[in-house]
């Protein structure tokens, strides 16, 4: 078990043959993903990287049975890649592409939730199920099959968590990457109670940072529907009010989305919040050790 | 990215939302110039920088004769200005807005921002204009009222009238000014891919007219690219130069007080070696974040922009390779200690993709002041250690 992705699970990539596209494309192959095909415009019924290219999600989706699309289109192009997506019926669009316009993913989102489409991202590594199915761009390597869920707005802290996760000796179910954007998909909420359903996962990870707040929703979640130990630390103790950290969501407005607003309210969820991310890998060996 | 508030109202006139007539000026003599083409009798010197609170910094000044906007203009141009919003050391006025004084009867406030809980712009007015909001926010919050607008449907009408009847506005005929107001300014907001646009204050003149005798307008920095005529208004002397040199490189930066230069991939694991370092008893002398498309020669870059800072005691570099190859990296480390003179110990954690290649190429280059981390915790500790002389 483990959550939205399994080897079982049928990909297309949106944006195929572009470099980006045909790199993590091929990278996501040799990890053993399904990539069953890809979407490139006037470029349908070549060959890409073995798989079959269309003109259209639509046509992708009815010839493969894809549920689940991977999108690395040029910013510009996000918000309609999106659309396409959910009207035609994928089930998850996973949006590795950074820079797109706010404006644009309000409309996509807005579009994507109207037809039952989940979404992940903008601006995030993509969602891993170790040792089945990688979606996105993170290294494969570092993540070995194990009973820890992670949940992350940040690409470099995932693989940072999981790493110490894996080097203490236990493993991932699977790492969701949610991308610091201000108009995100799938998020905390949505990701807490698939953790908590699926029975390979014992400890959740959740990784948050500064900025609106998400993981202000998911501490009042966690304190009332969560029973598994839950690791959390909150990146931006130590950034400056009204500064855009990097990520285009990761900005303190007046006295509202610090981190220790955050922290305060994770911990008494219930929730073990380290200070600092070095010391993800042995909050986790304690929650492990607890249960 | 932000613009200036005579910016701010060229984009207001061009959509029709009313504003008193001004001109932007950078000398004193064309300051005298503009005054007499307004005509007067009242005229207000406005200040011009990117921040808020120009008002209580001596920075907007009414002048009631020609000879006052020349005094005034004087003053105000090439002062320091320090407000709430501003660093401690202010920002130099480069620009003025001379503008026609208004006859105001009273003032509101009113905003468009992004409400990213509903993931939809949000209308905030407020009867309470000419205050900072957000104290009015925490002491008297059923004073603002918010209308989230829906982009799907747009401006309605059932908007404008929550508008009007929230701040009180009964007269018909001020109903329909103030709700074609709104309209105008959601209209342009959606339009120019705008971030916020703040009107503080927006004065209802003694004749029953509708002024915003403010401006304040932020963009989506990730739409400027089909925005030309906004991402034309960019003042770079109003911004970090560091920053924006770094920004040219793919590096994004940001300036702090501490003593440890930090270098690392990722905006979360930059944040997160940031509190290390902190939570470790050092103090982080910068934000940077090398991007996904590292090389030697943005690396190089990143060394020199650190060391411009003459706080910095000692440089982390944190890299935890995914995209990033760490191999690139050490080549880069190498490479800027070629073209800039490293004089503080240089601490290295190189983990993930192309990690072990890094550590071989770095161990041939045989770098002095160089000091490996084995993770972040170590490495970060090093470090804390080297900016205290250890």
């Amino acid at each position: 078990m483990s959550i939205l992705v399994n080897k079982d699970t049928k990909v297309i990539v949106q944006g195929f043959t572009g470099k980006e596209g045909s790199f993590h494309a091929e990278q996501c192959l040799a990890y053993g993903t399904k990539i069953v095909g890809g979407v490139t415009p006037n470029k349908g019924g070549q060959t890409h990287l073995g798989k079959p290219v269309f003109n259209t999600v639509a046509d992708a989706v009815k010839t493969t049975g894809a549920t689940v699309s991977m999108i690395f289109v040029p910013p510009a192009f996000v918000g309609d890649a999106v659309m396409e997506a959910a009207e035609a019926g994928i089930d998850l669009a996973v949006i590795i592409t950074e820079g797109a316009p706010v404006k644009d993913m309000q409309m996509a989102k807005a579009h994507a939730t109207k037809h039952g489409m989940k979404t992940l991202g903008p601006n995030c590594p993509g969602i891993i199920t170790a040792e089945e199915c990688k979606i996105g761009i993170m290294p494969g390597m570092i993540f070995k099959k194990g009973n820890v869920g992670l949940i992350s707005k940040s690409g470099t802290l995932t693989y940072e968590g999981a790493n110490q996760v894996c080097k203490e000796g236990f493993g991932i179910s699977t790492a969701v990457g949610i991308g610091g954007d201000p108009i995100i998909g799938l998020s905390y909420l949505q990701l807490l109670p698939m953790f908590e359903a699926d029975p390979e996962t014992e400890c959740i990870v959740l990784i948050g940072e500064i900025g609106g707040d998400l993981e202000i929703q998911a501490a009042a979640y966690i304190k009332e529907h969560i029973t598994k130990p839950v690791v959390a630390f909150i990146a931006g103790q130590t950034a400056p009010k009204g500064k855009t950290m990097g990520h285009a969501g990761a900005i303190v407005s007046g006295s509202a989305g610090t981190a220790a607003e955050k922290m305060a309210a994770l911990e008494a969820a219930g929730a073990t919040v380290v200070v600092s991310p070095a010391e993800i890998g042995q909050a986790v060996t304690k929650a492990m050790a607890k249960k | 990215m932000n613009i200036h508030e005579y910016q701010a109202k060229q984009v207001f006139a061009k959509y029709g939302v009313p504003t008193p007539k001004g001109i932007m000026v950078e000398s004193v003599e064309a300051a005298v110039e503009a005054a007499k083409e307004l005509g007067g009798p009242v005229w207000v010197v406005k200040a011009q920088i990117h921040a808020g609170g120009r008002g209580l910094g001596g920075g907007v000044k009414l002048a009631k004769s020609i000879e006052e906007v020349r005094e005034l203009s004087d003053e105000i141009l090439g002062m320091t200005l320090v407000t709430h919003q501003t660093d401690a050391a202010g920002k130099l006025v480069r620009k003025l807005y001379i503008e026609d004084g208004a006859d105001i009867k009273d003032e509101f406030y009113l905003s468009v921002v992004l409400d990213r809980k509903l993931e939809m712009p949000l209308i905030m007015a407020s009867t309470e204009g000419g205050m900072n909001i957000e104290d009015v926010a925490e002491n008297t919050p059923e004073k603002i009222i918010t209308i989230p607008v829906d982009p799907a449907i747009g401006f309605q009408g059932f908007h404008g009238r929550e508008l009007a009847f929230g701040l009180g506005i009964t007269d018909k005929n001020e109903q329909k000014k103030i709700i074609s107001f709104a309209q105008k300014l959601f209209k342009l907001y959606m339009e120019n891919d705008a971030e916020m646009i703040e009107i503080n204050p927006l004065v209802r003149t003694g004749s029953g007219d509708f002024l915003a005798l403010d401006g304040k307008m932020g963009f989506d920095n990730s739409a400027l690219g089909r925005q030309p005529e906004i991402e034309a208004m960019r003042d770079l002397t109003e911004e970090d130069a560091d920053e924006v040199e770094a920004a040219k490189y793919g590096l994004s930066y940001v300036a702090l007080d501490g003593e440890i230069g930090c270098m690392v991939n990722g905006a979360g694991l930059a944040m997160g070696t940031m509190d290390t370092i902190n939570h470790m008893g050092g103090t982080p002398a910068n934000f940077l974040d090398v991007g996904g498309s590292a090389n030697a020669e943005t690396v190089a870059k990143g060394f020199e922009i650190i060391l411009r800072n003459p706080n910095v005691k000692a440089i982390f570099v944190n890299i935890f390779g995914g995209i990033v190859r760490c191999d690139r990296i050490a080549n880069g480390i190498i490479e800027a200690t070629k073209l800039t003179d490293v004089n503080v110990p240089v601490i290295v954690r190189l983990d993930g993709t192309n990690a072990p290649e890094a550590s071989e190429i770095l161990k041939k280059a045989n770098i002095s002041n160089l000091i490996v981390g084995d993770d972040l915790a170590d490495g970060a500790a090093k470090a804390v250690a080297a900016a205290k002389g250890n």
